[in-house]
């Protein structure tokens, strides 16, 4: 079972923070098909957020097709990421550690890697998905 | 949808004092309605109008179709916890649960005793002695466990510290996935409001600056960010809230429900607190000062 968490000063609306832990914690294997995400109401007695907030999210993964819902029952994992994209994750996070060293080595503060990897990202982002 | 609280020309006068002037609204069902507004807006006006405590001296308002407080059912529909969350001092905590059951037909005694377990509050206790999380936890139980199908809460967590808020916030959200119960509370934490509310009314100045719900809001509000230009720029669709000006940069709240397109101003999502302070802004001001040239 995974457990959510609000990011209040990040900007992003609450339900897509947690479409967006959902998708992350299937992208680092924390999260397998079949199994149940917390209920609408422990999410919201754990977070104290609107509960249609939560309702929203598990809809819009529903839809995604990565969660299913089964009335009375709760809301499972309907696919997991397929265990190739799993492990191309160890090398490239190993390739990421190092880089991050040399950036530090470099002289870079933290403020400066994000800015770099958001300017990267954001330069690079749509080579690959368009 | 039906609409759990509609208002016509609502008008509250206390001797020469208007307390809520002309207010027209219609909530729909099903929402955690978010109440804001500056000291003396109204707010608690509004919310001893919606549970029959006050009448209004014009205009009119429905609880469910009826006038508050007009009868028994309409009694039971609607649960009531009044500002710093009062209770007996001098009765216990069992008390006050036996009260509540002899006062209302539809008590949910399992509930009560539920959340009372789960609060840890010593039955035997005087409220007096409770702390104030704990009392404002006592009057939230009395008022669930009366099962109503709205709950009005007049600035509920205002005196609580973090801890106690969070707490009282969260037992608050369970109760509405778990009994899908209406709920309006006014608050002037607008953090607090952003979690757990999903309609906005703004009231600033006795009238109804803004009501909706807060997605629709959130998507229909810009900041933008620009050279200090003549605003009229602007097409008519868009509408001017709060403007800011230095001498060479103009920052504006715009409602617009298209995209902004124009390339002289750099387009931001407006957050739920710009928009909160922006019409309560708006409402301090004349009509006339409001900058739009």
């Amino acid at each position: 079972m995974i457990e959510f968490y609000m990011d209040t000063h990040s900007g992003v609306p609450p339900y897509l923070q947690i479409i967006q832990q959902v998708r992350r914690a299937l992208k680092l294997g924390l999260l397998f098909e079949g199994d149940q995400l917390p209920t609408v109401k422990e999410v919201v007695g754990q977070l104290a957020i609107n509960p249609n907030t939560v309702s929203k999210a598990y809809r819009e993964l529903e839809h995604e097709g990565i969660v299913i819902a089964r009335t009375g029952v709760g809301t499972f994992v309907a696919k997991s990421l397929d265990n190739s994209s799993l492990a191309t994750l160890a090398p490239l996070r190993h390739d990421l550690q190092r880089w991050m060293v040399s950036a530090r080595e470099a002289g870079l503060d933290d403020e400066s890697i994000e800015a770099l990897i958001r300017e990267c990202f954001r330069s690079s982002s749509g080579t690959v998905s368009a | 949808m039906s609409a759990v609280i509609k208002t016509e020309g609502l008008t509250k006068r206390y001797h020469r004092n208007v307390a809520l002037s002309d207010c027209t609204l219609e909530i729909p069902e099903g929402h955690v309605v978010g109440l804001v507004g500056p000291n003396g807006s109204g707010k608690s006006t509004l919310l001893n109008l919606a549970v029959g405590l006050l009448r209004p001296s014009e205009g009119s308002i429905e609880v469910f179709g009826e006038r508050p407080a007009a009868g028994p059912d309409q009694l039971r529909r609607v649960g009531f916890v009044a500002q710093d969350t009062p209770t007996y001092s001098g009765l216990s905590v069992h008390d006050h649960l036996r009260f509540g059951e002899h006062t209302n037909p539809r008590w949910d005694a399992s509930l009560a005793q539920r959340r009372v377990e789960q609060l840890g509050l010593d039955l035997r206790r005087r409220a007096g002695r409770l702390s104030g999380g704990q009392r404002a936890q006592l009057a939230l139980t009395v008022a669930i466990a009366k099962r109503p199908d709205l709950l009005v809460l007049d600035e509920p967590v205002a005196s609580l510290d973090p801890l106690a808020r969070r707490e009282f916030l969260q037992i608050l959200m369970e109760t509405v996935a778990e009994h899908s119960v209406s709920v309006i509370l006014s608050s002037h934490l607008v953090a607090d409001v952003e979690r757990v509310c999903d309609y906005l009314v703004i009231l600033a100045s006795s009238k109804v600056q803004l009501s909706g719900e807060v997605e629709d809001l959130l998507s229909t509000h810009h900041r933008l960010i620009g050279p200090r230009d003549p605003v009229s720029d602007l097409s008519n669709t868009q509408v001017v809230i709060e403007s800011r000006h230095t001498d060479r940069q103009s920052t504006l709240l715009v409602r617009s429900d298209g995209p902004i397109v124009d390339p002289q101003w750099i387009v931001e999502a407006a957050t739920l607190e710009d928009i909160v302070l922006a019409y309560m802004g708006q409402g301090k001001r004349s009509p006339l000062d409001s900058d739009v040239a």
